[in-house]
């Protein structure tokens, strides 16, 4: 009997490969291809007046050298805006290769193909290029201030500026009985994939076909921007996503100037090319995320309800924007959490600078909106001198006002609605998981040993699912093997195995004989990617519809052979039979030969095959409305995104006299939906929870007035090791199935970071008795904090 | 300006491979592209996210901090070496797979070879000690703690506890 594998902890295919070291990553590939070197802008901003390749040519080795006057066509325009919108009125995106100006370090100008990467590098290294230096715009604030432009004709270094909101924010706030004002920032961090990026290509000049792998989140996006600017037809190119090594969102930017570069190339030349993005390069020249500075004006009622909320904030998208507002849309709409205040108002502008750009790392904007709303709540708690909990709890949505509609538009364009959700009995998991109600006793317990602790909590909803489709198409052999493919990508996530267990379950054959591809873009054209935790959603039910396509095919198939009805007849471990009679039915494979008008005998199953009749002797032997094979292909496309949502706590200790943040407990409630693999959803809530971690206590770009990347480095900037992230993480599910899809799917994926900033913010200020409105707070920081406050008590004393 | 090539014999999983190499070449290139044993992976090229550590002599080296050319006169083991005899997943290995230990793999290797030298020395970890044993490698899917589960796991299958 088959066992239902939906919901069961399965173990991942994708495994023993991997663990043999038998995995294929970019760098792996095409052994013997020339490989490139990129030369980067050593400075934030500057004019190029010159540059001389010359020495270069004589270098042994080397096959090619190109600057932005080699391109031409549409290679030589400016780099795709891919995402445009009205309020993104200066709109801008760099060249392939750098023409007249740089606006950030690490900027490509050059790129040279060798026979090594060894000698293309020293051959980047006797370019010289004639820079006139100026003057960068580096912070937030220096891009307010505007005194210096990234771009001369981008007034106020403003790319957007964008107002939503719903009722009368300002009125309701200046008439409530009580109002508080916060500054916060947030610094900037980056996706870092232990994988940089890369790509090899090869051109096929018989066929007159690229082939293009590339460690990307979007094949299909690669290809059309591969196709467009190199001038081919979509049917010339193919793209392969290869073994990921992580993605975490800055894979999801596309196309890179290296995922043009190296193809055309590669066209040019006539032999495959190479690109392997090295660790330094990544840093200086591969998207970061996270920097905003917020200011939240609020008003409230004596029980805390939000009356009026009005969030005002700046978001340094860097130096160009080639994806355009999708972060800071998502802070603006997102920092509602799971909350329903009466009126609000937010506005943001996003701003130039001349530092890498900024698209989406994991969260995409949420952990910046949660950070801005999970502080005010603390901060009313405070004001009011109530538990925190408390305060969320009158300002959550309840169960039965789903669903909700908060009037504002998503990131996707659609309404912001709230498919589902039960907050109060997430909030009351929560609350058991960590202790909350018996914290006080343990506070007390280790004041008098002379320690010092705190509790902290942080909701969030996540639009997880985004639009606008996923398809899966679906080819049952004559072997009765299952092939499935997927359009979008995988960086391990475990798809193989996830969609593996949804066929099984829905066409009732053993996993074992189901295998999954992605990311290939001659095996499903259509796809969009994987980013926003949406390849559950998306691709999980497109896989499941297609699934059912293909289970009433072989049902209407073997009905004829067997001379039964479709209702009577079950599949179970990959036979169908009348229901109830094992030993009376017919293989899928048999039936997928059926399928089949062209019947050579190559194999057993066509043999067997002899012994069923199907299809009308007077009729063509393919039905107009039929086609060959045992096949199902479909799409699927909700109508807008469903929201996930989750509660973090955290218990930390910190240090009187070193400031360090020791974590004593951390606990996560999480509400995804229903689970496809519960081991694979609480591996990425591990994942996030680390990567939290790194943001809220670690990570941050240090940039110099320069314009200098200072720790561009993993020497130096801190990413957790495991001695940095909580010895274990309690975890408690609630299944609040979304009504939008047949499965009743949330996405997971981005989850375990969201509240992080915002859950450690609340930890250390309970700790500590000191606001916290900056993050990431290191020991030093934290240190410094004590300082200032004690400084500002003891002049509060001087004057009284 | 031609680069002088220097016969190299490495020693790889129990087998020699005689190559010609520059002085300047990483040992994990040389793995990697001379050999084609892709299963070395490189994180970061300046020996902090340990995704290239291999076993020299039994001992885990960061392969990109070490040249092809000083590593003659040694036994190399890599991820590829690290299968039972039959082919089977080592017991390093199948506890990763028990314990949901990898998610893209791609710093899975180094952790692999790191384990397998840091249970020769200690087969009996406690879980501190386990955390210890893995706290030179970066991972930025996992989190880790399945991670420090494997090691623990690890260690039980070493000492035949199927």
């Amino acid at each position: 009997m088959t066992t239902k594998l939906m919901g069961e902890k399965v173990r991942r295919v994708e495994d023993a490969r991997l663990l043999r070291g038998e995995g294929r990553y970019v760098d792996d590939l095409a052994p013997g291809a020339l490989e490139v070197a990129v030369l980067r802008s050593p400075h934030a901003h500057a004019r190029i007046k010159g540059i001389d390749v010359d020495p270069v040519l004589d270098v042994e080795g080397v096959v090619a050298v190109y600057t932005y006057d080699d391109l031409s066509g549409p290679m030589a325009e400016p780099l795709p805006l891919l995402i445009p919108h009205p309020a993104l009125t200066h709109g801008r995106t760099q060249y392939a290769l750098a023409k007249d100006e740089v606006n950030y370090a690490g900027e490509a100008v050059a790129m040279v193909v060798a026979e090594s990467r060894y000698v293309a590098e020293d051959a980047v290294a006797l370019i010289r290029v004639d820079y006139e230096v100026l003057p960068p715009v580096v912070g937030i604030d220096a891009a307010r201030r505007g005194e210096r432009l990234v771009h001369e004709d981008v007034p106020g270094n403003v790319a957007a500026r964008l107002e939503q909101g719903s009722g009368d924010a300002e009125a309701a706030i200046a008439a409530a009985p009580h109002r508080l004002s916060l500054d916060l920032t947030v610094e900037r961090s980056a996706s870092t994939p232990m994988e940089g990026r890369g790509t090899v290509a090869r051109w096929d000049p018989d066929t007159k076909r690229l082939l293009v792998w590339s460690s990307t989140q979007t094949s299909t996006g690669v290809r059309a921007a591969v196709a467009t600017k190199l001038g081919l037809g979509l049917g010339q190119v193919d793209v392969i996503t290869p073994d990921v090594g992580g993605g975490f969102g800055v894979k999801i930017m596309h196309p890179w100037p290296e995922e043009l570069l190296v193809p055309m190339a590669a066209m040019a030349l006539g032999r495959p090319v190479k690109f392997t993005e090295d660790r330094r390069e990544h840093f200086i020249s591969s998207a970061h995320e996270r920097g905003q500075v917020q200011h939240v004006d609020v008003g409230f009622d004596e029980d805390g309800r939000l009356l009026g909320l009005s969030v005002e904030f700046w978001h340094d998208n860097g130096a160009y924007t080639p994806y355009g507002l999708i972060v800071p849309i998502i802070t603006s709409t997102q920092l509602l959490g799971p909350y329903k205040p009466r009126a609000y108002k937010v506005v943001f502008e996003s701003l130039y600078t001349n530092t890498v750009i900024v698209t989406p790392y994991r969260g995409a904007g949420r952990p910046q909106g949660v950070y801005a709303m999970e502080r005010t709540m603390d901060a009313i708690a405070a004001y009011l001198g109530k538990d925190r909990t408390e305060v969320r709890s009158v300002n959550f949505i309840q169960p039965d006002e789903f669903p909700y509609d908060h009037g504002m538009t998503f990131q996707d364009g659609r309404p912001l609605i709230y498919d589902s959700g039960d907050y109060p009995a997430s909030l009351e998991k929560l609350k058991a998981l960590v202790g909350w109600d018996e914290f006080e006793s343990f506070r007390q317990e280790a004041r008098g040993e002379g320690r010092r602790v705190g509790i902290g909590l942080a909701c969030y909803v996540e639009g997880t699912g985004v639009g606008p489709y996923e398809g899966a198409h679906i080819n049952v052999e004559t072997t009765g093997k299952v092939k499935v493919a997927i359009g979008l990508t995988t960086q391990g996530q475990g798809h193989q195995t996830a969609f593996a267990q949804i066929v099984a379950d829905e066409l009732g054959v053993p996993f074992e004989d189901v295998e999954v591809t992605s990311g290939d873009t001659r095996r499903m054209p259509y796809a969009v990617g994987t980013f926003a935790s949406r390849a559950a959603v998306m691709s999980g039910s497109a896989v499941a519809l297609a699934a059912r396509q293909t289970r009433t095919k072989a049902l209407r198939i073997a009905a004829e052979a067997l001379e039964a009805a479709e209702d009577d007849l079950e599949i179970v471990d990959g036979q169908i039979r009348v229901k109830g009679a094992p030993g009376t039915g017919i293989a899928l494979g048999t039936v997928a030969v059926l399928s089949n008008p062209l019947r050579y005998a190559f194999d057993e199953a066509s043999k067997l095959a002899t012994q069923f009749v199907v299809g009308d002797p007077t009729k063509p032997p393919v039905a107009e409305d039929d086609e060959p094979g045992l096949e199902g292909k479909d799409f699927y496309s909700p109508e807008r995104s469903t929201f996930a949502n989750g509660m973090h706590a955290v218990i930390v200790e910190t240090d009187p006299e070193t400031a360090e943040i020791k974590i004593l407990k951390y606990a996560v409630v999480h509400d995804c939906g229903n689970l496809i693999n519960p081991m694979i959803v609480e591996g990425q809530i591990h994942g996030g929870v680390a990567q939290g971690v790194g943001g809220a206590l670690y990570e941050r770009m240090a940039y110099d007035a320069n314009g200098q990347l200072l720790n561009a480095s993993f020497m130096d900037f801190l990413m957790p090791y495991a001695t940095e992230v909580p010895e274990s993480i309690d975890i408690d599910h609630l299944e609040t199935p979304s009504p939008l899809n047949p499965l009743g799917l949330k996405g997971a994926g981005e989850a375990g970071v969201i509240p992080s900033a915002a859950v450690f913010a609340s930890a250390i200020e309970d700790a500590e008795g000191i606001p916290v409105r900056a993050m990431p707070i290191s020991p030093s920081e934290l240190f410094e904090l004590r300082r200032t406050h004690q400084h500002e008590a003891d002049q509060h004393e001087e004057q009284s | 300006m031609t680069e002088s090539l220097h016969a190299v014999r490495l020693t790889v999983n129990g087998v020699a491979h005689d190559v010609e190499v520059p002085a300047r070449r990483l040992l994990s290139d040389a793995l990697r592209h001379e050999l084609r044993l892709t299963g070395t992976h490189v994180g970061c090229e300046h020996g902090v996210c340990g995704a290239c550590t291999v076993l020299v002599d039994g001992r885990p080296m960061r392969s990109c901090l070490m040249l092809a050319v000083s590593a003659v006169d040694a036994e190399i083991t890599t991820v590829e070496g690290l299968a039972e005899p039959d082919g089977s997943l080592g017991a390093v290995q199948q506890a990763f797979k028990e314990c949901h230990g990898l998610q893209c793999g791609f710093c899975t290797p180094g952790f692999l070879t790191t384990i397998t030298a840091g249970l020769a020395e200690n087969p009996d970890p406690t879980r501190e000690e386990a955390r210890e044993m893995i706290a030179g490698n970066l991972c930025r899917c996992t989190g880790y703690q399945n991670i420090i589960a494997s090691v623990c796991r690890a260690a039980e299958l070493r000492r035949g506890d199927r």
